[in-house]
């Protein structure tokens, strides 16, 4: 009982999260910020539900000798988050990168400096950058 | 209210949440928005199916699934990262209405 209850906390907590990532995906306006929102919002909120999930797997154990294989099971869970919280940071950086690179204009504040046009002065698609 | 209850509505707004991201990835405007919401939908996809396999209680077989769906989405981001790399700059912006050159009259026309 106790279980199902921590485990259901930690899945509703990853699905507000994930609500936040959602809403930040609609709303955001340009491509930089909505990148942040989906990455951030995205990583954690799977993590806490994976979590949630890999603890109401323990509501069957009852000691190591009979019940080992849900420690296997709780270890393959772990190894997913874990596997997520590597790779969904390092793709969302991936892509802003790539957008950087193909010079997707940011919306800037009037009288905020532009740092992509530092990177690239002529701001046109019809110059050569490699 | 039993857990596998609680994991069909959880899976439900889950699905739900998801909705926002596909309307991103409809509307755009440049194509890594869509990748970036497409991966989204990945990540969320092997959520969902460790969702199903707690409903039919079948876990240990549907963690294997979600491992390799997940393995999957972040070698397709990448991918799609490395060609928007690599091709000339320009391809991920917003599309510009720009006016359709006029064909040349091919000798049969003239």
């Amino acid at each position: 009982m106790i279980i199902s209850i921590v485990s259901g906390f930690f899945v509703v907590v990853g699905l507000a999260i994930f609500f936040g990532a959602s809403v930040g995906l609609i709303r955001f306006p340009d491509f930089y910020s909505r990148t942040h929102a989906a990455g951030k919002g995205d990583t954690l909120s799977t993590l806490l539900v994976l979590v949630g999930l890999a603890i109401y797997q323990l509501k069957d154990f009852e000691g190591f000798a009979e019940s080992w294989p849900i420690l296997l099971i709780i270890a393959k869970l772990i190894a997913v988050s874990l596997f997520i919280l590597i790779t969904s940071p390092t793709s969302t950086h991936a892509l802003m990168d790539a957008g950087w690179e193909d010079q997707v204009e940011p919306t800037i504040e009037p009288n905020y400096p532009n740092h992509l046009e530092d990177d690239y002065p002529q701001n046109d698609s019809s110059n050569e950058i490699n | 209210m039993t857990f596998e209850l609680f994991s069909i509505l959880a899976g439900v707004v889950l699905l739900l949440l998801m909705l926002p991201a596909m309307w991103r990835i409809v509307r755009g405007p440049t194509a890594l928005d869509r990748i970036v919401a497409v991966n989204v939908i990945g990540t969320k996809t092997a959520v969902l199916l460790i969702f199903i396999g707690v409903i039919y209680d079948r876990v240990e077989m549907f963690v294997d699934f979600a491992l390799a769906y997940a393995l999957l989405n972040f070698t397709g981001s990448i991918a799609a990262a490395r060609f928007l790399h690599k091709t000339e700059p320009g391809r991920g912006q917003i599309p510009k209405n720009e006016p359709v050159p006029e064909p040349t009259p091919t000798p049969d026309e003239l």
